[in-house]
């Protein structure tokens, strides 16, 4: 945790309330996101008890398993999922941007022209937490390799004991790829309220504790007349005259109260009309079943809607629509993948692809960084905090000539007064931040006890001896200069998956779909579940 | 580190007539032997070469590189910094200036004068100017975008416990045998997102190139440098029972061997007496009163300044088996955790008139970048001093490793009381992941060891 995010917490907590973080949103937020709150049932890893979902926060879609321990029960509700998510998860897929680009062939060195689709839109799912996220994962891990009565038809082989509804393995491979996504870091195909509220405003209490969507709401938006401390005590504590929680756990978990006081009966009154063959009474006991789960969903509901509309009270930060074209960009990929019939994801990466993925995040988290300090002056401050950048108001511009070339090149001294500290050596390279090209500059010397630093600059002011009108700053003017690169490094070049080296155990053995075996729920030792 | 289930010692150096009453240099010598046999003639494709803090890594890698080239091989070095390339540049042109080597460098990260001062250097950003050259030296970073060469037959990799198992994925290409050489104890590899979703695979990316490498390589048994040359006889054995319970090592030089003398007495000062007790016993302790603080602790990084301006002041000699030298400003070295305690120090000595990070000047600068590095006397901010917490980070044993291991004379820690209070209220709790290597020992146990042994020398600040 950095100095600054800390300093903003013992603000919070001085204050009574969650004092911000950002002065603009970091994070895409669709116009219409689909949210969606999953609860498991206890004790059965990846056994979906509920999922309340949609588009529309006045009518949510409630699905429910009145007997969580029933496979049928469990895939007919994955079914309703697939039916609710998958057209709209697939409807995306159709209206595109045509992108033109020029590849060399490796083989002749020809230039061709390529066409390529980019999804114009792409979907966007919202979960309470972090740990709705892992849920998804898990559930797509249960049922992408799973085989339907209609595929085994059509390839000709025994569909096993528990035949899937049809298009639940589908719905696998989308949650496996929107959990994935959603490891790259400022992705937002998938996102999890409390991580996009954690990013915007520091709270008086732990990290743990925002875990806590009630808890973390209280402190970001308390009710009148109480402060953020007092407001997320009762969320996590207030009980009713029933001893169940006004403001039930976010998901997946429940309370264990709520289960062994509330769910627990009703599952052993619905078994018991089953066992009777009294359709008529297991449906009421259905019922009473959903009911209860829709009791303890709405309220988490209801603050995954109020904490977007926080949310989409903030500015949207510059960088966004960069970064949403690159989740446009996984979601085409992965629409493409399905429709040629590539198999469902491996349950491990092989060594290539492990490595492509470390790279891709690593890339991703620097460019998000980057991008968050260039639109954001409170994530900027931190990198100034920290001797990483600097910004004040120009003082003095003195012309200066690097005469060492045929003809002599603008290299001006610029003078800015700041209490900045950058941590580094003259001679050290900086680089420009919201100047008017990418612009790199040189330390010349800091002087902390008047506050004045200087530096020179050293491009991007044209070809001329006089620096192009506009490419230097003048004296008054903000600047703003950072000791790291502004730009993402490309990532080295891996070999092919059949190009493994023998350091890494040489190519790997290719695994079918069908060579999986046949588990109802994932161990616990795969993809870190 | 080792994992548990590896035997005690490694291929080499167990032999008999091996004790600690043998002669280092000749235990030293039949282990070279017997890892430069391996390398050349061996019948796996890796060799591994575990090598505790100042046991000749450097000067092996050096020998090596002149074998292969004398029995008629090309070869490539990979090393992880760019200054550890220069400095391997300038140690095998300085050893055999008829060696012709190839300095492969980045546009962007010019190579140091001291690597291009010999003649039979040469420097490109392009290996194909290089491929003349016996030996071509350069960063993982670099070799990752050599593309269109035919793979040279051997290669060493120069620190590669530091190196990250996806950056051998990407270079192993290039060679068809290779000598790997590090020091299991420093730092691991890191990464700036998680790495979860792979922690117990073999070729997890985010590992060191070593264990991807015997894990793939289950018939490679790692040989192991017997002898520290640089730790002296009062830091070996802490160092070693510290941090290397597997793979014990020994001094070089007996207890009477090295000596620092200061001419000036001391005034008196906490600073000072910390200096003469780390003078006499190799280690010292100064501990300033109990408190939660900044990183930056102003009071903190001011004794160290202190220790730095009084061990200058008073005139030190070290005395070694190389002979007689003063120590001056260049033989210091203060080591922290962080960057910014590192910029604090730096301005703290530069506000006493102490020269900073230069020729003539004292070193400054955090673990990482200290690995691999020698000097006289270090001065280390204890990594958990003033902390409320005990985080991963302050407990990653190779940290404590790398900053109590720089030293050839000395090493005085300046810290906060309360470090063992700390540790106890803070014992290890990372989750245990399936097909993962426990460390051990791990770094509250590591602290705890080092910590016991600087009481013995501690004076309150």
């Amino acid at each position: 945790m950095s100095l600054l995010s800390t300093l903003a917490r013992m603000e919070a907590v001085r204050d009574g309330r969650a004092v911000p973080l950002a002065t603009v949103r970091h994070r895409h937020l669709a116009d219409r996101p689909m949210v969606l709150v999953p609860l498991a049932a206890a004790g059965e890893a990846g056994a979906p008890l509920a999922v309340m979902l949609g588009q529309d926060r006045e009518s949510p879609v409630l699905l429910t398993v009145p007997q969580p321990l029933d496979r049928d029960r469990r895939f007919a509700l994955l079914a309703d999922l697939a039916a609710e998510l998958l057209p709209w998860l697939e409807g995306f897929g159709t209206e595109v941007d045509l992108l033109t680009r020029e590849v060399k062939d490796p083989a002749t060195g020809e230039k061709t022209e390529q066409v390529r689709e980019l999804c114009t839109n792409a979907p966007q799912l919202l979960v309470p937490g972090p740990a709705a996220v892992e849920f998804l994962g898990l559930l797509g891990r249960s049922t992408r390799f799973r085989r339907s009565a209609e595929t085994a038809l059509d390839e000709g082989v025994d569909p096993g004991p528990y035949p899937v509804p049809a298009r639940v393995p589908l719905l696998g491979r989308w949650l496996t790829h929107l959990r994935d996504r959603a490891q790259v870091p400022g992705s937002s195909l998938l996102l999890a309220m409390t991580d996009l509220l954690g990013r915007h405003w520091a709270t008086g209490q732990s990290r743990l504790e925002d875990q806590h969507l009630g808890a973390l709401l209280a402190w970001i938006d308390p009710p009148a007349g109480r402060t953020g401390a007092e407001a997320a005590l009762l969320a996590e504590t207030a009980r009713d005259g029933h001893g169940q929680l006004l403001c039930p756990p976010a998901g997946p978990t429940t309370d264990p109260r709520f289960d062994s006081g509330l769910l627990a009966p009703a599952i052993t009154r619905y078994d018991a009309a089953r066992k009777l063959d009294d359709a008529v009474a297991a449906q009421a006991r259905e019922a009473e079943i959903a009911a209860l789960l829709e009791a303890v969903l709405r309220p988490t509901w209801d603050r995954l809607w109020q904490g977007l509309d926080l949310l989409r009270a903030l500015p949207a930060a510059a960088h966004l629509p960069e970064r949403w074209e690159g989740d446009r960009w996984s979601y085409t990929s992965h629409r493409d993948r399905i429709a040629a019939g590539e198999p469902p994801q491996p349950v491990r990466d092989d060594a290539v692809t492990a490595a492509r993925k470390l790279a891709q995040r690593e890339r991703e988290q620097t460019r998000l960084d980057i991008q968050e300090a260039l639109d954001d002056p409170l994530a900027m401050a931190e990198h100034r905090l920290a001797g990483e950048a600097l910004a004040g108001r120009v003082v003095a511009v003195e012309a200066a000539y690097d005469e060492t070339g045929r003809s002599p090149k603008p290299r001006p001294l610029v003078t800015v007064r700041t209490s900045d500290r950058p941590h580094g050596d003259p001679g050290r390279e900086l680089y420009r931040a919201g100047g008017p090209t990418a612009q790199k500059a040189e330390l010349v010397s800091a002087d902390p006890a008047a506050g004045l630093v200087t530096v020179r600059l050293l491009n991007g002011m044209g070809r001329r001896k006089e620096p192009e009108p506009g490419s230097v700053p003048e004296p008054g003017e903000q600047v703003c200069f950072t000791l790291f690169e502004l730009t993402a490094r490309q990532s080295a070049p891996l070999p092919e998956p059949e190009d493994t080296p023998w350091t890494h155990g040489g190519p790997p053995v290719t695994r079918t779909a069908t060579a999986q075996p046949d588990l109802p729920t994932a161990p616990a030792d795969e993809e870190g579940a | 580190m080792p994992p548990l289930s590896r035997p005690p010692g490694g291929a080499s150096g167990t032999g008999p007539g091996t004790g600690p009453g043998a002669d280092p240099g000749a235990e030293a010598d039949r282990a070279v032997a017997a890892i430069l046999d391996a390398a050349l003639h061996g019948t796996e494709r890796g060799t591994v070469v575990d090598s505790p803090p100042g046991a000749g890594k450097s000067t092996l890698v050096v020998r090596a590189a002149r074998e292969l080239v004398g029995a008629g091989e090309r070869l490539m070095i990979v090393a992880q910094t760019n200054s550890q390339v220069d400095d391997l540049v300038d140690r095998l042109a300085t050893a055999d200036p008829g060696l012709t080597v190839g300095r492969l460098h980045g546009s962007d990260a010019a190579p140091a004068p001291e690597a291009l001062r010999h003649p039979a250097v040469s420097a490109s950003t392009k290996p194909a100017d290089l491929l003349e050259c016996s030996v071509v030296v350069s960063t993982a970073a670099k070799w990752q975008w050599v593309k269109d060469v035919d793979p040279w037959r051997h290669a060493i990799v120069d620190e590669a416990y530091q190196m990250r198992s996806d950056a051998l994925l990407a270079v192993a290409r290039l060679f068809e045998r290779a000598l790997f050489v590090g020091d299991p104890g420093q730092l691991d590899p890191f990464s700036i997102v998680g790495t979860d979703q792979w922690a117990g695979l073999s070729y997890d990316p985010s590992s060191s190139a070593v264990m991807t490498l015997l894990a793939h390589n289950p018939r490679i048994v790692p040989h192991r440098l017997p002898v520290s040359w640089r730790l002296p006889a009062s830091a070996a054995p802490l160092v070693s029972a510290a941090f290397y319970p597997y793979a014990p090592f020994r001094s070089g030089t007996g207890p009477g061997d090295r000596g620092l003398t200061l001419a000036a007495p001391g005034d008196g000062s906490a600073a000072d007496r910390v200096i003469d007790i780390a003078a006499e016993s190799g280690w010292g302790l100064l501990e300033l009163p109990a408190r939660h603080t900044v990183r930056t602790d102003p009071e903190a990084v001011r004794a160290v300044a202190t220790v730095v301006r009084r061990l200058l002041d008073r005139t030190g000699t070290a005395v070694s088996e190389r002979g007689s030298a003063p120590l001056t400003a260049d033989r210091i070295a203060v080591g922290t955790a962080h960057r910014d305690q590192a910029a604090a120090v730096r301005a703290a000595l530069v506000a006493l008139g102490v020269p900073v990070d230069g020729a003539a000047a004292v070193t400054v600068d955090t673990a990482n970048r200290l690995q691999g590095r020698e000097y006289d006397v270090t001065v280390v901010l204890h990594p958990l001093s003033g902390r409320p917490d005990a985080t991963a980070f302050h407990l990653e044993t190779g940290r404590l490793c790398v900053l109590a291991s720089r030293h050839r004379h000395a090493c005085i820690v300046v810290a906060r009381a309360g470090i063992a209070e700390l540790l106890d209220e803070h014992p290890s709790t990372e989750p245990v992941q399936l097909g993962v290597t426990v460390k051990f020992p791990d770094g509250w146990t590591a602290n705890h060891a080092v910590l016991e042994h600087l009481s013995e020398h501690r004076v309150p600040g």
